[in-house]
């Protein structure tokens, strides 16, 4: 009780410098504690862009390509996937559905992408996540788009609203199908994965924008030549893997199958660099704080050689001026985290509002997770031996220490 | 009480001893005024008493305790329940109050914390500091006054002996026999022995007996 009371009081004696030593701390705590929750549940989200899609076929444009242009609606197709082939996926005697995608038009810098009703009902994401409309519904009619949660809230959208969309990625005024409005039939909610950037169209209102002719309705012949990729579920997963050989040898055309997963996983750890060099830079920033705390109490050290030698006169032991200087080093170190902790509970709301506006980063759960405990542990311990500089300090001082 | 037998004494790295004590005995009761120039080691001394320091030789008895023979911890625990120490300045934990600072010494004591309060609070009453005073932090009080909260301090667990250097050099002439009278008065009658050391030997009319460090370094005093 003595030496919690001694503590504080010290610590109290020196408030100034104290609240700067807290502040650093707590600075670099919620640096490594957001940085490090974002990593994982950003790497959850990525893991979790898409489910229960067993099989993405293509043309053969390699893996990561196939799932850069099929989930992330990222990066320009270069040739595309047969109408037949489509058909012949679609009819295989193994294959439960199949959403057909296709890329190359845009909206404001969104994505659009045609495809079919298959789409709603087939789509999963997370853990068996449907795609849920917020209004509306989906596309009907020719000219009707379904747009994404993050489209529809930057461009102030609603359902029943006209937009114009564009030929091509770069939106410039003269490659714009003017004569065809699409109207928004619907809105999705959001699901934190690039569904939320996308504008989905029907390919029959693809093929009548590029037919470019209006009253589309009636044209005769809107069936699509092709498609960019093609995501298929299976009736059973064990034909997964014979499905797949089946689709890589096709002779009708160069196809490719990929399995989601593993392609997921072998781009996450592409860009994985990104992700330990954050986590590097975090730990560089504790590091550096807590050289600053153990600064700040050697530094006291020579001002409180008076303060030490009474506590020996009066018969306490070496090894209580140790705990002492460990105790103020513990009471900085744990006032810093429930700052950070404080700061993060109140930045939480407003941080993950900007993960998701800034880089699309949905986070679905608190920043304040039970998991953090471990990490916090790892940061007292750490506190705890960088104190041991000035604890040993204390101590040796404590046992030569000369009253006068 | 106190007999100390044959003590040397050297600073780790110099080329002599810087006390050499033959024999000293020092009887319970008695309020001795030790008297040695600067630099002389009289707080070098006050240290080997204590226990802080060791001597390469010799042996220091204290209530038949050879307390030059303790193991470190235990004489830690010796001179929190039988030493009580007043230095010449900082004697106190400035940030700490008053009463706090007592608490320090006390938290050593057999009483229990309330029993110890009331006794610190009797004894700083007696040493002429109010209960307001006794609130405040020690580093707002005087000089005086902090000397004064020092023997309270020193007293608190009732120690058989007490230790005090040169504690007067701060004060002017008036305030130091005042000092001194009070700390006498203090004083358990043949209980608490006082070893007070100074330089200044008009002080020395206080006290029962005299003794120059001179005369103990070379013959038996
Ligand atoms: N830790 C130490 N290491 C080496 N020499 C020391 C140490 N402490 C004191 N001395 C030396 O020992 C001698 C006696 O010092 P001490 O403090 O005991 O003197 P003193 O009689 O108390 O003097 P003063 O009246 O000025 O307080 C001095 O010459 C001093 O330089
Ligand atoms: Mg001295």
């Amino acid at each position: 009780m003595m030496l919690l009371k001694l503590a504080c009081y010290s610590l109290g004696s020196r408030l100034g410098t104290v609240l700067l030593t807290v502040l650093m701390m707590s600075v670099s705590v919620f640096v490594l504690l957001s940085v490090e929750n974002i990593r994982h549940q950003a790497k959850e989200s990525f893991q979790q862009s898409v489910s229960d899609v067993d099989l993405i076929v293509g043309p053969r444009t390699g893996q990561i390509n196939l799932l850069l242009y099929s989930i992330f609606h990222i990066g320009v197709p270069t040739h595309n996937l047969s109408w037949n082939s489509y058909r012949m996926l679609q009819q295989h005697q193994d294959v439960d559905w199949t959403i057909p995608l296709s890329l190359g038009d845009s909206h404001q810098g969104y994505r659009v992408v045609g495809t079919e009703q298959q789409l709603f009902a087939h789509f999963r994401y997370r853990a068996d996540q449907a795609l849920d409309f917020a209004s509306g519904q989906a596309f009907n009619k020719t000219y009707d788009a379904v747009v994404g949660a993050e489209v529809a809230s930057s461009l102030g959208y609603q359902a029943g609203d006209e937009i114009v969309l564009a030929h091509g990625i770069a939106d410039t005024s003269f490659s714009r199908h003017d004569n065809h409005p699409f109207q928004i039939s619907g809105i999705l909610k959001p699901t934190g994965t690039p569904i939320d950037r996308s504008v989905f169209i029907s390919l029959t209102g693809l093929e009548a924008m590029h037919a470019d002719f209006p009253g589309a309705d009636t044209a005769p012949n809107l069936t699509p030549q092709s498609v960019t990729a093609v995501m298929v579920g299976l009736k059973s997963k064990i034909k997964t893997f014979t499905l797949q050989r089946e689709i890589n040898q096709y002779a009708g055309e160069a196809l490719q199958a990929i399995l989601p997963g593993v392609a997921l996983s072998s781009l996450w750890s592409m860009l994985g660099g990104v992700e330990q060099t954050l986590w590097v830079i975090s730990l560089l920033v504790l590091l550096g704080a807590l050289i600053g705390m153990v600064n700040v109490l050697l530094l006291s050290m020579r001002e409180r050689q008076h303060e030490l030698a009474v506590l020996r006169a009066l018969g306490y032991r070496p090894g209580f001026l140790f705990a002492l200087l460990q105790l103020e080093a513990l009471l900085i170190t744990v006032s810093s985290i429930i700052v950070a902790l404080l700061a993060l509970a109140a930045g939480d709301i407003w941080l993950r509002q900007w993960l998701l506006s800034q880089f699309g980063l949905f986070l679905s759960e608190s920043l304040l997770q039970p998991g953090m405990a471990h990490l916090l542990m790892g940061i007292v311990l750490a506190a705890v031996v960088s104190a041991l500089l000035p604890a040993i300090n204390a101590y040796r001082q404590g046992l030569n220490l000369q009253l006068r | 009480m106190l007999l100390i037998d044959n003590l040397t004494f050297r600073y780790p790295g110099d080329d002599r001893d810087l006390l050499h004590i033959p024999h000293w005995q020092v009887e319970a009761g008695e309020a001795i005024f030790l008297s040695a120039p600067s630099g002389s080691g009289k707080s070098t001394l006050i240290n080997l008493l204590a226990g802080i320091l060791t001597p390469q030789q010799g042996t220091i008895r204290l209530l038949d305790t050879l307390i030059n023979q303790l193991s470190a911890r235990r004489r830690d625990a010796f001179r929190a329940r039988h030493i009580g120490m007043v230095f010449q300045q900082f004697n106190l934990i400035p940030y700490l109050s008053v009463m706090d600072n007592i608490r320090l010494a006390s938290h050593f004591s057999a009483l229990s914390a309330a029993e110890a309060d009331k006794r610190a609070s009797q004894l700083l009453d007696k040493l002429g500091l109010t209960e307001a005073e006794a609130g405040r932090k020690a580093g707002l009080l005087s000089v005086g006054q902090q000397q004064r909260v020092a023997i309270a301090r020193a007293l608190i667990n009732e120690p058989e002996l007490l230790l005090v250097d040169e504690p007067t050099s701060a004060l002017d002439t008036a305030h130091r026999d005042r000092f001194i009278d009070l700390l006498m008065q203090q004083l358990v009658p043949a209980r608490t022995s006082l070893i007070f050391v100074s330089h200044d030997t008009s002080l020395r009319s206080h006290f029962s007996r005299h003794v120059e460090i001179g005369a103990l370094q070379h013959d038996a005093a």
